[in-house]
């Protein structure tokens, strides 16, 4: 399967982010309870970006290992200020708005992988990705 | 993408509202006023949300849900989250959301007794009288 790119400029984005990713992992087998997982952290992650990160992308990117084990990885792209304390931010309880606090140490606990990659001044990029169970 | 419009019923003194879409944020704000305002016309002591086809929870609903029973509380109303799938409660946790002072019931029924415990006797002929929802508002879910 291709990859698919989704913008993530205005608020309705946040809902069709999620739900496309939902339709991708189902898509791609992931039983009910990962499809949730992957909805949510689309949903949380794109909301970062929408509201703090003026506006983005993301990426949703079917992969697999060597010996054929499927993953999706989820990649959330802004253009925004940058976070300039990651170790900060990836704490429970942190937050720099309304509703940040629980995005980003919540979405890591919903995936296998999560990096977070941010230069002040140009944009943040977290990469996410579960395995199929 | 137009916002979805929730209806909100009402059973006695209970307010029903079956969310039965995806909820962007717009429609969860503007849905928590209509909740609150539909509070305050009615005189309801109970407000059942039944989120039994929600696919998914995030923080900002979450969050609705919890701002939603803190605010209908001190409106001297008690609100019932009715139907969580079990996926969508595996996430919330993993979340790391409590949804804060929320009450959450399997289904309607056990809501609607939870409720009905706190005001039973006060309104049984209200009630036969509504047997046939009353529905408030518009109840347009055309997207």
């Amino acid at each position: 399967m291709e990859s698919k790119t989704i913008a993530l400029e205005h608020n309705h984005d946040i809902a069709i982010a999620r739900n496309e990713v939902r339709a991708i992992a189902a898509a791609l087998g992931f039983r009910v309870l990962d499809q949730t997982r992957l909805a949510t952290v689309a949903s949380e992650l794109a909301r970062n970006i929408v509201k703090y990160g003026r506006g983005g992308r993301l990426i949703a990117q079917p992969t697999e290992d060597p010996n054929g084990r499927q993953a999706l990885r989820l990649i959330f792209e802004d253009k925004g200020p940058g976070i300039p304390n990651i170790e900060e931010a990836m704490r429970d309880g942190f937050s720099t708005g309304r509703g940040l606090g629980k995005g980003l140490p919540g979405s890591k606990r919903l995936v296998d992988e999560f990096k977070i990659e941010s230069i002040i001044g140009q944009g943040t990029r977290v990469t996410v990705l579960r395995w199929k169970a | 993408m137009s916002a979805a419009r929730i209806p909100i019923l009402k059973v006695g003194r209970v307010l029903i509202v079956p969310i039965q879409v995806d909820m962007d944020d717009q429609t969860v704000i503007h849905l928590q006023e209509r909740i609150l305002s539909e509070l305050e016309r009615t005189g309801a002591r109970g407000v059942l949300i039944d989120i039994s086809l929600l696919e998914m929870v995030d923080s900002f609903i979450g969050r609705m849900l919890s701002d939603i029973a803190a605010m209908a509380r001190i409106m001297d109303a008690r609100t019932v989250v009715v139907g969580m799938q079990p996926a969508v409660a595996i996430t919330l946790v993993e979340l790391g959301l409590e949804l804060k002072g929320v009450e959450t019931v399997l289904n309607v029924d056990e809501g609607f007794r939870l409720l009905r415990s706190e005001f039973d006797h006060e309104d049984n002929e209200e009630e036969q009288a509504y047997w046939g929802l009353s529905a408030i508002g518009k109840q347009d879910n055309r997207s």
